[in-house]
């Protein structure tokens, strides 16, 4: 039999959750089409203000790829949309010209957002905030322009206002009323608010009407009702958002705001179906994504033909996305006559909290600061629970006198409390899921459970979950695989490798059934750093697997140029070298010498042809700035010149360089001597850091300076430089061998603890003795310097840097 | 092929000179051009400037038919140029010609 024929216009968020949901009933059941305006498969557009605000790229926040339309046979047109549909005959007609009949038709095709009609608003830099290229065209503007202002208050606009602070731009806010987020927030709330991000450093400008926009072809300012004016490269309107029913009322379906639909998202047509927000139902059109996934639920029931109640409407309720602003607001928070509330307000902490209650059930909340108690309340608010027994602390747990417990708010939830709002998951389905599929990772519970999958503000609590379902070490031993090309993960990859002493990447992938012939990106650097920890005397370095830094040995520009770095030893240098560096900076035009922040002079923009010459010139060493191994030892002057130093620092620091220079490692690794507490090498942040003191040197390991600011731990304390040696070879080897490809010390030491490493490190004398001789294998197979090596060998030479010249003639 | 009046071809190298998973830059009338020889022995030719942001793909990590770009790692088909999911667009593709070992690029 033909299967029935189920198109869907709109490849969004509400249309394809439908769409998930009617796989899930029944797979089999219709051949689906859908067509979508925008160039990408469904995404999370939600996430499309951690974006902006740098927290994830567009690739993280794809929800569905392509792959997933192609197993699940779905035709899909992107970037066509539907032009017109023929209710009578039952047929849809793309831009492109596809023409395709349907049996069930299901709209899905969201809103547009409201511009203002003002004049100056089609001026090139005026934009909404909508889609991955209003975010683009944000990202694209900052590197160019400096004034963006946002008109619009509201939950969006505050979204988009921070996106652009995070892009270094200056942000004024424009709003019409007197407070943010009006429509969720009450005066006191609203007005914290204002103060925080005023401190984030955004301007805010309230009560103003904007008249029009000012500029040429671009825009270049912003004139207000009252004859102030603002300037300004780039205009985010977010103002509101328009249902997009243009379609479905030419189509002949009956509309108000949005398309009508009944309980089952039924329209006025046969067989055409509405769901997101361009529905309306029960006279409300939704502009979250909770009451779309319920809506999607429901359609689905109806569509398999399985039983349903039908949609009730939701309760809904909003959360602001912006880092350190926690908000949140649901139901009816203004006070009328009916209502009493209970409040809490703390202007020290930054605490506001209200909830209302009318007939002693709770009808709305506002929290500002502290949004802990936001599942509780709203689950009170959906089962209307009778609150007239209970006492503040049942109702607002988090202000529970001795709350000081950190024992997490998931812990006393009911099974029915619901964790993931958006998609509308409770607590008892992820416990069961975590058990009977297990589940070790939020990732994990995303995918089985939708939980956390569209705004992720619920993404703590589902980890918390996971904690308290298994117990924390359960969770830290989470397995994630290597990349795409196979499900392994480094630690299996590296564990068969010594296994069965493979020697080729090629002979790795094919071994392990890597579902790509050649590999990634990722995979490859990976398998190669594990062949040559396991045979560093056999192994033959796999160049072609290398990033491109560590293949040509300098480190690529954003222009395609090149930057060199010579070692200095401890950060010390002479006379000579400096020469030698400026006559070759002279020589070869470098346009920029710079001191870097590990103590040595970077020579930067260095043409790719012209860096093997650039360091015969030079005669020095690789400093090794551009690749995963012993990048410098920074040292301070030490006992020999300050008045505190209690230890030759520069000394020590210059061994260590030495000794380990041009060493492989999972990630790089910053070392630093310091010759006493004052630390002026900033030891206390580095992979291993040296502290002298009276007598003798401590070492600190797992600190970092950089995206996860971590100070290190005291490791041990020695008296002599040669027993610090012993040590810092021990722990190096040891993260050599155990950490993943990739793993900054920080990482590794926070992931398996410095107890762990303290046991086998300094405790167990056989594996200690073991891993220094590792250590000592592995400095006497080091390859030469690469510096030296390549500028004598011609062939690599034009093997990796000649840039041919032709010409054609004509 | 014979060449056309608009279309000249330029000798680039010979099959040897390139090697599997190392691309080589040419310079062509002032373009820079990206040469690959993937693992099966195929030559290919893309522009060599990303359509992210300029990246030069002659400096890429070759897998198979894609190149990954230096820069931010984008991934693209060597033999059509097109970038591959979740990143969009694509990079002019060069036809190129092997005659007795040799490689010739059409260059228009
Ligand atoms: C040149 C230098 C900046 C400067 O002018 O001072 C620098 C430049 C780069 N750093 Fe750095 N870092 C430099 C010191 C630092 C420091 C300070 C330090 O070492 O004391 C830090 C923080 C300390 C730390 O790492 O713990 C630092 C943290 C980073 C990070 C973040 C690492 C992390 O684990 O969070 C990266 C990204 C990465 O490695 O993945 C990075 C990556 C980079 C790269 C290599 C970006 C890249 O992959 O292309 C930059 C190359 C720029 C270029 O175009 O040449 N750089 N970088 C410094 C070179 C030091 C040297 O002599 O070798
Ligand atoms: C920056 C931002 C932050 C947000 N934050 C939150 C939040 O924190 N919480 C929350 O609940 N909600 C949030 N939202 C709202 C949420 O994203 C929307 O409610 C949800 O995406 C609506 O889903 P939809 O499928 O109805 O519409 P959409 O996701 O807009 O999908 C509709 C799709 O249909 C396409 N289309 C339109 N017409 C046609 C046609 N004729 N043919 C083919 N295709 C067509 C459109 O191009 C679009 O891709 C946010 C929205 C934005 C923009
Ligand atoms: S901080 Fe480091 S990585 Fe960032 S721009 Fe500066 S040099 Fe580049
Ligand atoms: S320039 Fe190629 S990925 Fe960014």
């Amino acid at each position: 039999m033909q299967k029935e024929q189920l198109v869907l216009i709109g490849n969004g968020m509400a249309g394809i959750r439908a769409i998930e949901e009617i796989l899930k009933r029944d797979p089999e059941r219709f051949e689906i089409t859908i067509f979508g305006e925008e160039p990408h498969p469904n995404y999370n557009r939600i996430a499309l203000s951690s974006v902006l605000q740098g927290d994830s790229s567009v690739e993280d926040i794809i929800l569905n790829d392509y792959d997933w339309y192609e197993k699940n046979g779905i035709t899909l047109y992107t970037g066509d949309p539907v032009v017109k549909v023929d209710k009578r005959r039952k047929k849809i007609e793309s831009k492109n010209g596809v023409v395709c009949h349907y049996d069930h038709l299901i709209f899905a095709t969201g809103s547009n957002p409201f511009m203002l009609p003002l004049p100056g608003a089609d001026k090139e830099g005026v934009i909404a905030f909508r889609d991955i290229k209003d975010c683009e065209t944000m990202v694209e503007t900052s590197k160019h322009y400096k004034k963006a202002v946002v008109i619009g208050g509201g939950l969006l606009g505050l979204e988009a206002a921070r996106g652009l602070l995070n892009l270094n731009m200056e942000t004024d806010v424009v709003h019409i009323f007197d407070y943010l987020m009006e429509r969720q927030l009450d005066a006191p709330a609203s007005d914290m608010l204002k103060r925080e991000l005023e401190a984030q450093g955004m301007r805010f400008h309230m009560n103003k009407h904007t008249e029009m926009i000012n500029g040429k072809e671009r825009v270049e300012g912003v004139t207000f009702k009252d004859g102030t004016f603002l300037e300004a490269d780039l205009v985010v309107m977010a103002v509101g958002i328009r249902p997009n029913i243009e379609l479905a009322s030419e189509a002949g379906l009956q509309t108000e705001r949005a398309i009508v639909v009944n309980d089952f998202m039924e329209t006025s047509a046969k067989d055409i179906y509405a769901v997101g927000e361009c529905a309306e139902h029960n006279g409300i059109a939704y502009g979250l994504v909770a009451p779309l996934y319920e809506q999607g639920s429901v359609l689905a029931d109806h569509l398999c033909n399985q039983e349903t109640e039908g949609y009730k409407g939701s309760l809904t309720y909003t959360k602001l996305k912006v880092s350190g602003v926690d908000v949140f607001s649901a139901g009816h928070f203004q006070d009328n006559e009916q209502t009493r509330a209970i409040r809490v307000h703390d202007e020290f902490e930054g605490i506001y909290k209200k909830v209302v209650v009318q007939d002693d059930t709770v009808v709305g909340a506002v929290l500002f600061g502290d949004t802990s108690d936001s599942p509780r309340l709203l689950d009170m608010m959906k089962k209307e629970q009778d609150i007239s027994g209970m006492n503040k602390a049942v109702i607002l747990p988090s202000e529970n006198a001795d709350g000081a417990s950190d024992e997490s708010s998931v812990v006393s939830m009911a099974a029915d409390e619901q964790i993931c709002d958006c998609n509308g998951v409770c607590k008892g389905e992820i416990v069961e899921a975590i058990r009977n599929d297990g589940l070790a990772t939020v990732a994990d519970v995303t995918k089985h459970t939708n939980a956390g999958r569209s705004c992720g503000g619920c993404k703590p609590l589902v980890s918390d979950l996971l904690s308290a379902t298994l117990g924390d070490e359960a969770v830290a031993s989470q397995k994630e695989p290597i990349c795409g090309c196979t499900d392994l993960s480094h630690d299996e990859v590296s564990e068969v490798i010594k296994d069965k002493q493979l020697s080729f990447t090629r002979e790795v992938m094919n071994v392990l059934g890597w579902e790509t012939e050649e590999g990634c990106s990722k995979c490859r650097p990976a398998i190669n750093y594990y062949l040559g920890l396991n045979q560093p005397e056999e192994y033959e370095d796999d160049y072609t697997s290398r990033f491109i830094n560590e293949r040509m040995h300098a480190n690529i520009q954003n222009d395609g140029t090149y930057s060199v770095v010579p070692r200095m030893y401890g950060g010390v240098t002479d006379p000579d070298q400096l020469r030698k560096i400026a006559d070759t900076a002279e020589k070869y035009d470098v346009p920029m010498l710079k001191v870097t922040g590990g103590q040595r002079i970077d020579m930067l923009g260095v043409n790719k042809e012209d860096l093997p010459s650039v360091w015969e010139e030079l005669g020095m060493n690789s400093g090794y700035a551009y690749a995963k191994s012993i990048r410098t030892v920074k040292t301070c002057v030490g006992e020999d010149f300050c008045r505190f130093g209690t230890q030759d620092s520069i000394g020590m620091g210059i061994q260590i360089e030495k000794k380990y220079e041009r060493l492989n490692t999972p990630h790089k690794v910053k070392m630093a001597v310091s010759a006493c507490p004052r630390n002026c090498a900033e030891s206390g942040i580095k992979d291993i850091g040296i502290v002298g003191v009276e007598g003798a040197w401590e070492m600190y390991v797992g600190g970092n300076g950089g995206v996860d600011l971590r100070g290190g731990d005291l490791f041990c304390k020695v008296e002599t430089g040669e027993e610090l040696l012993h040590h810092i070879s021990a722990f190096l080897q040891y993260y050599r061998e155990d950490a993943r490809y990739l793993e900054r010390t920080s990482h590794w030491v926070e992931r398996v603890g410095l107890d762990h490493i303290r046991s086998v490190v300094l405790d167990d004398t056989e594996k200690r003795k073991q891993l220094i001789e590792n250590m000592e294998k592995a400095l006497r197979a080091l390859p030469e310097d690469p510096w030296t090596e390549i500028s004598e060998n011609e062939a690599k030479q034009k093997e990796l840097f000649e840039k041919k010249q032709l010409e054609v003639v004509r | 092929m014979p060449t056309t009046k608009t279309e000249k071809q330029v000798f680039l190298c010979r099959v040897d000179d390139l090697i599997e998973g190392v691309p080589k830059e040419v310079m062509v009338n002032g373009e820079s051009i990206a040469v690959f020889k993937t693992n099966k022995g195929h030559i290919n030719a893309l522009q060599n400037s990303c359509p992210h942001k300029k990246g030069p793909l002659s400096q890429g990590i070759v897998s198979g038919d894609h190149v990954f770009c230096p820069l931010h790692d984008w991934k693209i088909s060597v033999k059509t140029g097109m970038v591959q999911e979740p990143d969009e667009g694509c990079v002019k593709t060069y036809p190129v010609e092997v005659k007795n070992k040799e490689v010739y690029l059409h260059f228009s």
